[in-house]
C-alpha cells in the first residue's frame, strides 16, 4: 500500500501535472494552428472589448437571458463550478501540499467551508445526473461517457471527503483520491472537459462576432 | 443512458433528396463527408464538436423545440447529434437513410437564425454546424427540390426568380411609369453612375412585388437622394446558394453584385427589407470572395429610413393609426443589431408601437428563413407547425391590442402570412415601407 | 479611343451653358459628355410620354415614347435605346436602327466605338444584334453578352434545352450553352459564364460541367481539368493561349489552358490582363483575407489594401500599372504599388498619359468633383466631371465640368496641378 501511495503521489502526480499543463497547452497551440491555417479570419474579427464583454456576461450569475430562464441551473453550475475550481486549490491540506512540494504559499480555506464546498461539488454532480436522466432535451445528448465525466469529476471529491473523515480505509481511500484527482487532470484536455481551456475562446469569438460585426448582444 | 437517434416519423417526398440518394454509394458519402470535415473545415468545427458538454441549455433557443412540445429531437444540440456527431463518431460511413434525415434536418428544420448562439454558454454556433451539414448534403446532391431551383436560377440569371435580363428594366420602367401618376417627374435612374446610392432588391419584388420598387422609388425621390439601380444582373442581392451550401455559386452571385456597384461608382448599396439577402453581403459572400466587410458598404432599409427620418429628408404627414407590434428580423437584428434604429422608425411613422416578448435580439423566427421557405411546398406544414410559438408571441401582443404586424424582411414576411392564415390571427402584416409610403409627406 | 490628333488642343476653355435647359423642358436626366468634349447631351422630356434628347442645346429630331442608357461611343456618336409604339431598338445620333424588337438592353461598343451591339428581345426569343443586324438564330433565354474587342463578333450564353423551372435533374444533365453570332456550340453546359473572344474570334467562357466542377471552354471544348471554380478567361494577345483564374483545395492560381501558371495561391485572384506588349500578366488578388492588392506575374505588390482593389489600368508602353484602391473606407490610386497620399469619397477609373509619364482621374470629395494627377489636385470643385484625357503629347489635359450649370471644355497644361 505504502509503495501504491508514493508511486501515485510522487511521479504519477508529476505525470499528471505534466501531462494537464503539456496537453492543455498541446490543445490550445493546436487550436491556433488550425484557426490559422485553416480559418485564419477569425483573427481579424477578433475584439478585446467585446471578447470580455462577451465573457463577463456569461460568467456574472444570470446575466444571461437563459440563465434568468433557468435559475436553479444557474445557481447549481456557479456553485458547481466555483466550488471545483476554488475546493482543491485552496483546500488546507492541499495548501501543504504546495507549500511542501513547490514552496507556493497558498491561503487556505477553513476545513469546515472546504467540507460544504466538497459537499456542494458533490451535490451539484447529482442534480447534473438527475438532469440527464430526467429532462428530456438533457437524456437524448446524453451519452454513456457524459455519466463517465460526471464520475470522473466527483470521484476526488467523494474519495477526498471519505479520506479527510477517516470514515473507511484511510490509505486505500487517500491512494484513491490522488488517483481519481490525477486521472481527472489528466483527462481534461483530451475529454469534453476541455471546455474549461476553449470555453474563453469560443466565447470570445461569438462576442466578438457578435459585437463587432453584428452589433447585437449574445447573451 | 444515450437514446439512439430516432428515424423522423414521417417521411415527405422531395424529387431532389430521393433522385439524390437514388444515385449516391456510401463510399461517396464517406468521402465526402471525410472531405468537407478534413478539408473544408477547421478549428471552430472541431473546438464547437469537443467542446459541447450535452446540457441542452440551447434548447429553448429554437422555436422548433418550443413549438414541437420540446421535443428532443428539434433542440439544436439535436440537430446536431442527428447530424454532424453521427457522421464524425462514424468517420463518414452513414447510410443513404441517415442521410436523408440528416438533409431533411439541415435545410428544413434550422432557420440558421442563430438564437440558439445566445443560449448556449459557450457561444456554440449551431447554425455553423447546420451550414456544413448542408455543405455536405450539396456536395452530395441531396439538396431539396424547390431550393435547388432556385439555386439553379441564381447560377443562370444571377437572380431568384428566372428573371430574364429584359424583364427587369423593363419593370422598372413599368413602374417608373406608373409612379409618374402620383409624382409627374419622379425617376428610377438606371445605370447612373457616380450616384451616391445603389439601391438593389430581391427577385420576388420584380416577379410578384413590384409595388414595393414603386414605393421605394417614391421614398428616394421624396428623399432626393442620388440613387440608381442597375439595368444588368447585380441587381438582386439575395442568395439561395448561401443556403444550399454552394459556396461557389453564393461567392459568384456576391460578386456580381458588389462589382455592379463598383462600376456604378457608388458609395453604398441600399437594399429593400430582406434579411438574407443582408447576412449574405454582409457576413457571408463577402468573407467567402476575401472581403472581411462588404467593399462598397451595404445598408438595410432600416437604416436608410432612419437616417432619412433623423435628417428629415422624409417627414411624415399622418402617423399610422393603427396600434402595430414589431417582428425583428434574425439577419438584420442579431445580424446587424438594427433593433434600436428599427424602433426609431416604427415610431417615427406609428402612432403606438406594441412590443411583442420576446424581442430584439432574442425575438422568436419567423421560420421561414434560412432556406427553410425556399424548401418550398412540401415543408410548408413543417415550419407552421414548427412556429406555434411564434403565432403564441403573436396572439399574446394582439391581445395587448397590436393590429398591425412590421416585419422588415421578406422571408419573415413570407413566413408570418403563412401563420397568420393558418393560426386565424388576422394581423395586418406590413413591411415598412408600405407604411412609411403611406404616411409620408409627398410633393 | 478616336484618333485624339485632331482634336482641338489649342482652345482653353469653351463653355455650353446647360443649366437654363430646365425651363425648356419638363425635365432634364443627367448629362453625359462626348469623349472630345465637344457635345453634351442629356435626355429631356417634353411632355407626357414624349421624350428626345438634347445636344449643345439641340434636340434630336423626332422624339421617342421612352429613351433610357444615353452613352456616346469611342468615335463620339450618341447612342441610347429608344422606344415607339411599343417597340425597342436603338438610335445613334437620333437616327433608329431599322430593327425593332420586344426589349433592346445593354449596348456594348467595341474599343475604337465602331461596333455596336445590343442585347434583343422579340417575342420571348433571345438574341444579340450587331450594328442593325440581328443574330438569325434565337434562344430561350439570353446572358452574359460580349462583344468581341474588334467589334466583329458578338457572343453569349443561351438556353438551348427549354426546362422548367424547377426540373432540377434535366437542369443538372445541361441546358445552357454560348452562342457565337447566333451559332451555338455543340454541346450543353450547365452553366456557361463570362466570355473571352479574340481577334480570330475564337470564344472561351467560364462553365461549369455538374454543380462542382468548373472549368474554361474554348470554342466548345472544355479544359481536360477541372476546378472548385474559375473565373473570365483572357486570351493571350501575342501566344493566343487561354489563361483564367482557377480555384485549387480552396486557393486561387493563375492557369494557361488548364495548367496552372502561376505557383502562387491566393485568397483571391481575379481579371487577369495582360499588358499590351504581351510580356507580363497581372491580376487583382487578395494575398490574405481583406488584403487585396495587385500581383505581377504571380508576385504581389508589397502594399495591400483593406477593402477593394478594382479598375486596373496599364501604361501604353506596359511599364506602369495604375489601379484604383479602397483602404479603410477611403478612395485612391496606386501606381506601381504605392498609393498617393490623398483620400477620396469616391474616384473614377485612372488614366495614363501617352508616354505613361503621368496618371490623371476624376476624384470626388465632400459632394463635388474635381481632377488628380500624380497625386495632385486640380485647384475648380465641380458639380460634375468626367474622366480627363491626356493630349497626343502628354503635355495637356482635356477636363470636362460643370459649374454652376455651365459646362467647360478645357485644356490645362499638366503642369497648373498642384
Amino acid at each position: 500500500m505504502h509503495d501504491i501511495y508514493q508511486f501515485v503521489s510522487g511521479p504519477l502526480a508529476r505525470l499528471a501535472f505534466t501531462v494537464f499543463v503539456i496537453g492543455s497547452l498541446y490543445r490550445l497551440v493546436q487550436m491556433f494552428v488550425l484557426v490559422y491555417r485553416k480559418e485564419k479570419f477569425i483573427f481579424s474579427f477578433m475584439s478585446w472589448k467585446y471578447s470580455l464583454r462577451s465573457i463577463f456576461h456569461w460568467i456574472i450569475p444570470f446575466a444571461a437571458v437563459n440563465m434568468q430562464q433557468q435559475p436553479i441551473m444557474t445557481l447549481v453550475t456557479f456553485t458547481f463550478h466555483i466550488c471545483l475550481l476554488v475546493t482543491p486549490v485552496f483546500l488546507l491540506s492541499h495548501a501543504v501540499l504546495w507549500e511542501e512540494r513547490w514552496n507556493i504559499r497558498l491561503w487556505s480555506l477553513p476545513d469546515q467551508l472546504s467540507d460544504i464546498m466538497t459537499l456542494a461539488v458533490i451535490g451539484c454532480c447529482f442534480f447534473f445526473w438527475g438532469r440527464r436522466i430526467k429532462l428530456p432535451e438533457v437524456r437524448y445528448l446524453t451519452f454513456a461517457s457524459d455519466y463517465a465525466l460526471l464520475g470522473m469529476v466527483a470521484a476526488p471529491f467523494v474519495t477526498g471527503l471519505i479520506a479527510y473523515h477517516q470514515w473507511i480505509d484511510y490509505p486505500f481511500f487517500m491512494i484513491l483520491h490522488i488517483l481519481s484527482g490525477e486521472i481527472l487532470l489528466m483527462a481534461v484536455p483530451f475529454t469534453r472537459l476541455s471546455h474549461m481551456l476553449f470555453w474563453p475562446f469560443t466565447r470570445a469569438y461569438m462576442g466578438s462576432e457578435f459585437g463587432n460585426v453584428r452589433h447585437a448582444r449574445d447573451w | 443512458m444515450n437514446e439512439p437517434v430516432k428515424k423522423v416519423a414521417e417521411i415527405i417526398p422531395d424529387e431532389g433528396i430521393d433522385a439524390g440518394l437514388a444515385r449516391l454509394t456510401e463510399d461517396r458519402i464517406e468521402n465526402t463527408i471525410l472531405r468537407v470535415l478534413n478539408g473544408e473545415t477547421g478549428a471552430r468545427l472541431k473546438v464547437y464538436v469537443e467542446t459541447c458538454i450535452h446540457c441542452g441549455l440551447c434548447s429553448e433557443g429554437c422555436h422548433y423545440y418550443l413549438s414541437y412540445d420540446k421535443d428532443p429531437r428539434y433542440s439544436p444540440a439535436g440537430k446536431v447529434k442527428q447530424t454532424l456527431w453521427e457522421m464524425i463518431r462514424k468517420k463518414g460511413r452513414v447510410d443513404k437513410a441517415f442521410m436523408r434525415q440528416a438533409v431533411v434536418i439541415a435545410a428544413t428544420q434550422c432557420n440558421m437564425c442563430k438564437r440558439c448562439a445566445m443560449y448556449c454558454p459557450f457561444g456554440i454556433d449551431v447554425a455553423y454546424l447546420m451550414s456544413v451539414v448542408r455543405r455536405i448534403t450539396h456536395l452530395l446532391g441531396l439538396t431539396p427540390q424547390y431550393i435547388q431551383a432556385t439555386a439553379h436560377s441564381h447560377s443562370v440569371n444571377m437572380n431568384q426568380m428566372w428573371i430574364k435580363e429584359d424583364e427587369w428594366p423593363d419593370t422598372l420602367q413599368w413602374q417608373e411609369d406608373e409612379a409618374r401618376s402620383e409624382i409627374p417627374h419622379l425617376r428610377i435612374p438606371l445605370e447612373k453612375e457616380g450616384a451616391d446610392i445603389m439601391y438593389s432588391v430581391i427577385g420576388p419584388e420584380p416577379k410578384f412585388q413590384a409595388q414595393l420598387i414603386y414605393q421605394a422609388a417614391v421614398i428616394m425621390n421624396v428623399a432626393g437622394v442620388n440613387w440608381t439601380m442597375p439595368a444588368t444582373p447585380g441587381w438582386d442581392n439575395s442568395d439561395m446558394a448561401m443556403f444550399t451550401g454552394d459556396n461557389e455559386l453564393m461567392g459568384r452571385i456576391k460578386r456580381v453584385h458588389f462589382e455592379t456597384a463598383g462600376r456604378l461608382k457608388v458609395k453604398k448599396i441600399v437594399m429593400g427589407e430582406c434579411g438574407h439577402a443582408f447576412r449574405s453581403v454582409y457576413d457571408m459572400g463577402n468573407r467567402w470572395l476575401g472581403w472581411k466587410m462588404p467593399p462598397i458598404p451595404v445598408f438595410h432599409a432600416i437604416e436608410f429610413y432612419y437616417d432619412m427620418i433623423r435628417e428629415g429628408r422624409i417627414r411624415i404627414a399622418q402617423k399610422y393609426a393603427e396600434p402595430v407590434t414589431f417582428h425583428d428580423p434574425c439577419n438584420v437584428v442579431r445580424g446587424r443589431g438594427l433593433h434600436e434604429k428599427a424602433r426609431y422608425v416604427v415610431n417615427a411613422m406609428c402612432d403606438t408601437l406594441i412590443e411583442m416578448h420576446p424581442n430584439r435580439e432574442h425575438n422568436y423566427c419567423c421560420c421561414a428563413g434560412g432556406g427553410v421557405i425556399n424548401c418550398g411546398p412540401p415543408y410548408k406544414m413543417v415550419r407552421i407547425d414548427g412556429n406555434r410559438i411564434k403565432a403564441e408571441q403573436l396572439f399574446a401582443v394582439k391581445a395587448r391590442g397590436a393590429r398591425t404586424l412590421i416585419a422588415p424582411c421578406h422571408n419573415c414576411h413570407s413566413g408570418l402570412e403563412d401563420i397568420n392564415h393558418y393560426y386565424g390571427l388576422e394581423m395586418n402584416i406590413k413591411f415598412i415601407g408600405d407604411i412609411l409610403y403611406q404616411v409620408m409627406k409627398k410633393p | 479611343m478616336a484618333d485624339t490628333i485632331a482634336w482641338d488642343w489649342q482652345t482653353g476653355e469653351k463653355s455650353i451653358p446647360v443649366g437654363n435647359s430646365n425651363s425648356r423642358f419638363e425635365w432634364v436626366e443627367e448629362p453625359y459628355v462626348s469623349y472630345d468634349g465637344e457635345r453634351v447631351a442629356s435626355i429631356v422630356n417634353i411632355a407626357e410620354g414624349e421624350f428626345t434628347v438634347c445636344v449643345n442645346g439641340q434636340t434630336w429630331e423626332n422624339p421617342f415614347e421612352k429613351i433610357w442608357h444615353l452613352r456616346f461611343t469611342a468615335d463620339d456618336r450618341l447612342t441610347a435605346l429608344v422606344s415607339d409604339a411599343g417597340e425597342w431598338t436603338l438610335a445613334v445620333d437620333g437616327v433608329s436602327w431599322e430593327n425593332r424588337f420586344g426589349y433592346v438592353w445593354n449596348p456594348l461598343f467595341s474599343q475604337d466605338g465602331r461596333s455596336i451591339a445590343v442585347s434583343f428581345q422579340q417575342d420571348r426569343q433571345y438574341g444579340m444584334a450587331l450594328n442593325d443586324v440581328p443574330w438569325e438564330e434565337t434562344y430561350g433565354n439570353l446572358t452574359d453578352p460580349v462583344l468581341s474587342p474588334d467589334g466583329n463578333h458578338t457572343a453569349a450564353s443561351v438556353q438551348v434545352i427549354p426546362t422548367g423551372e424547377v426540373e432540377i435533374r434535366k437542369f443538372q444533365q445541361g441546358t445552357i450553352s454560348a452562342a457565337k453570332d447566333g451559332v451555338v456550340w455543340d454541346r450543353p453546359f450547365v452553366n456557361v459564364w463570362r466570355k473571352a473572344m479574340n481577334l480570330n474570334g475564337d470564344l472561351a467562357a467560364e462553365v461549369r460541367l455538374t454543380l462542382y466542377d468548373y472549368t474554361i471552354a474554348v470554342n466548345g471544348s472544355p479544359w481536360e481539368k477541372t476546378f472548385g471554380g474559375v473565373w473570365e478567361p483572357i486570351f493571350h494577345p501575342i501566344s493566343g493561349a487561354v489563361i483564367a483564374p482557377v480555384r485549387v483545395k480552396g486557393k486561387w492560381y493563375l492557369a494557361e489552358e488548364g495548367r496552372l501558371l502561376w505557383s502562387t495561391p491566393f485568397d483571391q485572384l481575379w481579371h487577369p490582363v495582360v499588358s499590351p506588349d504581351g510580356k507580363c500578366i497581372v491580376a487583382i488578388v487578395a494575398t490574405g483575407f481583406g488584403k487585396w492588392t495587385v500581383a505581377v506575374d504571380g508576385r504581389a505588390w508589397r502594399h495591400v489594401f483593406s477593402d477593394f482593389v478594382t479598375d486596373m489600368t496599364f501604361s501604353s508602353d506596359s511599364r506602369k500599372i495604375a489601379v484604383i484602391v479602397k483602404d479603410k473606407e477611403r478612395w485612391s490610386i496606386a501606381v506601381q504599388g504605392t498609393a498617393w497620399n490623398n483620400t477620396f469619397d469616391m474616384i473614377w477609373k485612372p488614366v495614363f498619359s501617352p508616354d505613361g509619364a503621368h496618371v490623371a482621374a476624376k476624384v470626388e470629395r465632400g459632394g463635388k468633383y474635381t481632377m488628380a494627377l500624380d497625386d495632385r489636385l486640380w485647384r475648380q470643385d465641380c458639380e460634375a466631371a468626367w474622366d480627363p484625357l491626356f493630349s497626343p503629347d502628354g503635355t495637356r489635359l482635356l477636363v470636362k465640368t460643370i459649374e454652376d450649370g455651365t459646362y467647360f471644355r478645357r485644356v490645362i497644361p499638366v503642369g497648373e496641378f498642384g
